[in-house]
């Protein structure tokens, strides 16, 4: 069996519906972030198949990796922000930070 | 004509405001200076005595005025409001019109002379003492404006602007039932008003300059014939809404004035009012109706002036010999001084009917004696009310021996008021009358209106008996004369009043020329 | 010096001006009040009026009018002018006489008098505004200026009755006077109108031309005539005014004797005086007979009183009635004559009763005194002497000029004929009943023996301040002042100076009355002459006769005739009534329908104010209520649904972004699923 695009598309795919589902239904910040990542990650490996099969030359490639570097900024960012919450609330769970809801 | 200006503005303009920038300085005041606050009142009110006799100097007896405006002197004319035509039909265009002619300029002077004196009254005022003058100047400035205005907007507008201050004063410095007496006070005027905003807006849209060709608010635009369409609403063709246009001004006027039945605010607003305020109502703001009447109702309406006078002068007969009577039957001092009031501008009224130089005259002669008698009156009356406590007629008596000068002082201002010859209402009362039997349809009406002289004798007589006569009751045995600052506030009005009993030429050649002109526009003769 | 002499009026009428002025404003500075400033300068106003008098006498009369003020230039009306001015003519420079000499006679007076009261300097400079108005009614030319001062005499009248104000009495009497005159004044002032509008001017020159010129005629002119003459009626105590007069008295007695005796009751004779050549036949008429009832009426009333003050004031009103109806029947200068002669020797009787006053300390009832001949020689004899003249006794001036209105009475009936007759008769009546109620008074008073000893024994003669002018006014009583003959004053320097006009209106005639020219008037009156003096002379007799019987010899019983005649008695002695009928009718009705006007105006027209504010609550209350129920409903109910529909979708906005994208993703499946079946 060739393995061609489509296989690709549906790794894409399943790491994307995973990410999703992560990011949905954790509550602990840290696994939402690894969703985001998953998601993140998922496009990466879209954008590449797209590149190799349907003639973009290093396109798809430059975009991931300005997508992976995004990821790292967003993952410095974010963490950051995690820490914060835990000093604040001294937990993780992102429903506990609920004091701007009333 | 003399131009007279002070930094670029009219001394119209300068008499009008000086007030208000009184006010500001007195709302500048810091505490500290609290006791200076009135004597910067009286300051500024002084100050509008100066402009007046400047004025007096200057001012040429010989322009007639009433419906030319090269006849008006210290004539000061700017655009205020300009909207371009737009959205809706025609540019309005409302001028500052200010200018004074024989007929506002004796109550301009009055006005100027009255809130000087009313200054001087008020300090017995205690309590908010920045509250009061403020309102005090404010309403000094909406009185000056109203009789120097000559666009109907700008009037109409200083017209509204004395009602406010007049509220509060009555409202917060005034006797017992003050809520009830300024709140009656104000709706009444207020309803008033509405007829004059009526008949005003009337005007304006039935108006049509002869030069611009626009709607406009300029009284002596709106006395030339040629000005108001034949065929519009208020023109020459609509005798009906013509009339009911000159009844409706009417009733606006005469509930100022006030003319029965309008009357009943008075003697509520005179009880309650504070001293100096009951001055100026009764020396100023009366004089506002019968002054409008002049100004507007006879002037831009001479042929409802012609119309009407016989209802008219019927109204001034009742409103003499009625408030008489009233006034025969009151107890209080005040209420009494209140009625005779009502009487007194009955014969304005009268003189206003009768349509003649000598009538028309009298009536504003009388209008300034009024106002300086009334003002002696009122102040009389707070000069024994600080004292006693009370106002009632019955408690008093003996008060001749007690209170030697005050006894004096009021034998004048009561003598005057029954028009005693030698003082001044004696002229303007019998003018008043000569004019009314001249005038033949009047006159059964004058002649019947007569009673009011026995009748003003026999309550002011009595009075004086109840007030002055007998033996003095006990209680009283601490009661001082009057003092110096209440003889300040009395004698010069005093001395005016015997001056121009004396010599009414001074004030007669003021206004003559304009009377003459006016009567002979209302009769359309030229 | 002719210019000079020409202002000499307006001098005289300053200086009581001055005195006033000084007196009210620096009279307590001033020694004694400053009377004697004043006394001195009332006697320098004698000689000068005295000097003026003699001035006309030779120059003859002569006018000084200035422009007062004017109503401007009207096409319709023309210009108005007033003007101010006086003039000497024999009327006024007698006046100007009469009324300063009974003036500072009075302030002369008035010195001891009284001395000690309280408001001493207020009376003097009373006395000078009084004389200032006094002679400034005398000298104008002019109707309108006439007015003035008539009205400015009537406020010192009313100042100086109610003098002595601590009293109910002097401020009722105060009060009625002033308010009983302006009855008249407001006829007067109507009269002045009459003139203004149909002659344009009121300048007495100017009003006589007009009346000439036929400007003002027929029922006008009687009309204008009439009303000018109610100022008259008014001033002068005339019926149906005359009840303020008596009152009067409660005044200082020498203020009785200047005001109301003398001058201030004479102005109004004086007006009818000045006005009388334009008065129509049927004005005089009216004139006549007010007059003669006038006379009639108080004569009748003297004749009981006991207050010697009200007998003399009815005495007073009587002589005044009598002199109206000299000028109504045509005698102008004849009553003119007796308003001088009267002014004398009323004010003589005034001061003596004064003197009587202050010498029984102060008792005014005669059945109190008695006797007083032998304590106040002086006093009696000087009122002997004005008794004797009222009366009209020869020899003295009252005889001369009662004398004369007497045979123009008769002159009058006899021209006129019919109920005029009426006239003589009655004035005739009143001169028997003058002299019979005079007789009474001076016998009661003064002769017989005292009827209270205690008052009698601390009387004593008045000081010699009180005592000259008495002694003055009586001498000024004899007839030689006024006419060496003592018989008839025609040719004596009075009746000379003061010629009888002929009446503009010369041969016109009323309902009742002719005007005959003068010389027919004089004719007739000459016939009369002799006939009236000695109908006079028996009838004064018989009154004097009468009541010699009546009080001194006793003969007959006084007190047992009234018993006998007491309705007649008690309607004498209550003055016909008139007090209560005014009071019950007039005043009860004015004070009446003034309490209505009251309570109307408090219940009625502002209970139609105080109404409508009511019912505009009420309509202002519902309204309310309307407002809060039905239209605030509605916004109510369109918040209250919104505000429902956000109960339900609060739900989803739970804040969690998580939600968010799940119902994100799940909307994406819905939306692929309907567009893949649409």
């Amino acid at each position: 069996m060739e393995i061609g695009l489509t296989h690709y598309l549906v790794l894409g795919a399943v790491l994307f519906g995973l990410g999703l589902f992560a990011m949905i239904s954790r509550r602990n910040a840290i696994l939402v972030l690894m969703g985001i990542e998953l998601i993140l990650n998922a496009a990466n490996i879209n954008l590449v198949a797209f590149a190799r099969y349907n003639g973009l030359g290093v396109d798809g490639q430059v975009i991931s990796i300005f997508v992976i570097i995004l990821a790292v900024a967003e993952a410095a960012i974010a963490l950051g922000i995690v820490l914060n919450l835990y000093n604040n609330f001294a937990t993780v769970d992102i429903d506990e930070a609920n004091t701007m809801k009333d | 004509m003399i131009e007279f200006k002070l930094l670029g503005i009219g001394i119209l303009s300068w008499m009008t405001f000086l007030p208000v920038l009184g006010m500001i300085v007195l709302l500048f005041m810091p505490r500290s200076a609290e006791k200076y606050i009135k004597y910067v009142a009286v300051g500024f009110t002084a100050l509008l005595v100066v402009l007046a006799a400047v004025m007096l100097s200057v001012y040429d007896p010989s322009k007639a005025g009433v419906n030319t405006l090269s006849g008006f002197q210290f004539v000061e004319k700017l655009t205020w409001i300009d909207i371009p035509a737009y959205l809706w039909d025609g540019r309005i265009k409302i001028e500052y019109f200010l200018g004074v002619d024989g007929i506002s300029f004796p109550m301009v002077l009055l006005t100027a002379l009255i809130s000087f004196i009313g200054a001087i009254v008020s300090f017995s005022i205690k309590r908010n003492e920045k509250g009061y003058y403020v309102m005090y100047l404010f309403l000094v400035t909406g009185m000056m404006g109203a009789f120097v205005a000559l666009d109907f907007f700008l009037f109409f507008v200083f017209w509204e602007i004395m009602l406010l201050p007049m509220y509060f004063l009555i409202g917060i410095w005034g006797g017992e039932r003050r809520e009830y007496a300024a709140i009656k006070f104000f709706l009444y005027t207020f309803f008033g008003s509405a007829f004059i905003l009526l008949v005003m807006i009337g005007l304006y849209f039935s108006s049509k300059d002869p030069e611009t060709g626009l709607h406009t608010f300029n009284m002596i635009t709106l006395m030339d014939p040629r000005t108001i369409p034949a065929d519009s609403l208020l023109g020459a063709l609509n005798v009906t809404w013509r009339l009911i246009a000159f009844v409706s001004l009417f009733i606006g006027f005469a509930i100022k004035v006030p003319a029965f039945p309008f009357h009943t605010w008075l003697p509520d607003a005179h009880v309650e009012a504070p001293t100096a305020i009951s001055v100026i109502l009764a020396g100023v703001l009366l004089k506002m109706g019968t002054y409008g009447m002049l100004r507007i109702s006879w002037s831009i309406f001479p042929d409802g002036a012609r119309y009407f006078m016989v209802p008219i002068a019927i109204i001034a007969a009742i409103n003499v010999i009625y408030g008489a009577l009233c006034a025969m039957a009151q107890k209080d001092f005040k209420k009494l001084i209140a009625y005779s009031s009502i009487s007194h501008m009955g014969y304005v009224m009268l003189g206003m009917a009768s349509l003649t130089t000598i009538g028309i005259n009298g009536a504003i002669f009388q209008m300034f004696n009024h106002g300086t008698i009334t003002a002696v009156l009122f102040t009389s009356v707070g000069v024994i009310y600080d004292r006693a406590h009370t106002r009632g007629l019955n408690d008093f008596g003996g008060l001749a021996n007690k209170m030697p000068k005050y006894f004096a002082v009021l034998m004048v201002a009561f003598f005057a008021s029954i028009g005693l010859p030698g003082l001044s209402a004696f002229i303007s009362e019998t003018f008043v009358f000569l004019g009314g039997f001249k005038n033949e349809f009047i006159r059964t009406v004058a002649i019947i209106s007569t009673l009011g002289i026995i009748l003003n004798a026999a309550y002011i007589l009595w009075t004086i008996q109840r007030l002055f006569f007998g033996t003095l009751p006990e209680k009283w045995n601490e009661l001082t004369d009057i003092n110096p600052r209440e003889l300040i506030s009395t004698v010069p009005l005093l001395i005016i009043v015997i001056a121009l009993g004396i010599f009414p030429s001074y004030m007669l050649n003021l206004m003559t020329t304009s009377v003459n002109t006016l009567v002979n526009f209302i009769w359309g003769i030229n | 010096m002719e210019f000079a002499l020409q202002k000499l009026p307006l001098v005289v009428l300053l200086i009581p001006m001055f005195s006033f002025l000084v007196l009210a404003f620096f009279g307590n500075k001033l020694p004694r009040g400053g009377d004697w400033l004043a006394t001195t300068l009332l006697f320098l106003n004698l000689a000068l009026s005295g000097f003026i008098l003699f001035v006309f006498g030779m120059t003859g009369r002569y006018e000084l009018n200035l422009e007062w003020f004017n109503l401007g230039n009207n096409s319709f009306f023309g210009m108005q002018k007033f003007f101010a001015g006086f003039q000497i003519d024999a009327l006024t420079a007698v006046m100007l006489v009469v009324v300063n000499a009974i003036s500072s006679f009075v302030h002369l007076f008035s010195v001891k008098y009284m001395e000690g009261d309280a408001k001493y300097k207020k009376y003097f400079s009373y006395l000078g505004l009084f004389t200032f108005s006094m002679l400034g009614l005398v000298l104008t030319n002019n109707i309108l200026l006439m007015y003035v001062f008539w009205e400015l005499v009537g406020l010192c009248s009313y100042l100086l009755i109610g003098f002595w104000y601590e009293n109910k009495a002097p401020q009722e009497a105060a009060k009625k006077a002033f308010i009983v005159n302006r009855v008249g004044d407001v006829g007067f002032f109507l009269g002045i109108s009459v003139l203004f509008l149909t002659i344009g001017s009121l300048t007495f020159s100017d009003i006589f031309a007009g009346v000439e010129a036929g400007k003002l005629a027929g029922g006008t002119l009687t009309a204008a005539g009439i009303l000018l003459f109610c100022g008259a009626v008014g001033k002068s105590a005339q019926f149906p005014l005359h009840v303020w007069l008596p009152d009067a008295m409660e005044g200082p007695t020498p203020v009785s004797a200047l005001i109301h005796a003398a001058t201030m009751v004479a102005a109004g004779v004086y007006l009818v005086a000045r006005i009388f050549v334009i008065l129509s036949a049927d004005a005089l008429t009216v004139i006549t007979f007010i007059g003669v009832i006038t006379a009639f009426i108080s004569a009748t009333i003297a004749l009981t009183q006991n207050d010697i003050k009200k007998v003399l004031a009815y005495s007073t009103i009587s002589q005044l009635g009598y002199m109206i109806m000299a000028i109504g029947v045509g005698a102008y200068s004849f009553g003119f004559f007796h308003l001088v002669t009267h002014a004398f020797f009323k004010a003589c009787l005034f001061l003596t009763a004064g003197s009587v006053i202050y010498g029984m300390h102060h008792v005014q009832d005669i059945r109190e005194m008695g006797g007083l001949r032998k304590k106040m020689p002086i006093t009696f004899y000087t009122f002997l002497m004005a008794t004797l003249a009222i009366s009209g006794v020869p020899l003295t001036s009252g005889f001369l000029s009662k004398d004369a209105i007497l045979a123009s009475t008769l002159a009058f009936a006899d021209i006129n004929g019919g109920i005029t007759i009426l006239v003589p008769i009655l004035a005739f009546g009143v001169a028997g009943l003058t002299a019979f109620y005079m007789f009474r008074l001076l016998i009661i008073t003064f002769l017989g023996e005292p009827k209270n000893k205690e008052k009698y024994e601390h009387c004593h003669e008045s000081p010699v301040q009180m005592t000259l002018p008495l002694i003055l006014l009586a001498v000024l009583s004899f007839f030689g002042f006024f006419s060496l003959n003592p018989l008839s004053a025609d040719h004596g320097w009075f009746l000379t100076m003061v010629k009888m006009p002929e009446s503009l209106l010369a041969g016109t005639q009323g309902a009742m009355y002719h005007i005959l020219p003068l010389e027919e008037f004089e004719e007739h009156l000459h016939h009369a002459h002799g006939t009236a003096m000695i109908l006079s002379l028996v009838i004064s007799g018989l009154g004097i006769l009468t009541a010699y019987l009546f009080y001194y010899w006793e003969k007959i019983n006084a007190d047992k005739l009234a018993e006998a005649i007491k309705p007649l008695y008690n309607f004498s002695l209550n003055k016909w009534y008139f007090d209560e009928l005014y009071d019950k009718t007039a005043v009860a009705f004015t004070m009446g329908i003034s309490k209505l006007s009251g309570w109307i105006d408090a219940k009625i027209v502002d209970g139609i104010v105080n109404g409508s504010a009511t019912f505009t609550r009420g309509i202002s209350k519902y309204s309310g209520l309307f407002d809060n129920i039905f239209v605030d409903g509605i916004v109510n109910l369109t918040g209250g649904l919104v505000g429902a529909f956000g109960l339900i979708f609060r739900k989803f906005q739970t804040g969690k972004i998580q939600t968010y994208i799940a119902f994100l993703v799940f909307g994406i499946i819905v939306l692929y699923f309907v567009f893949r079946v649409f």
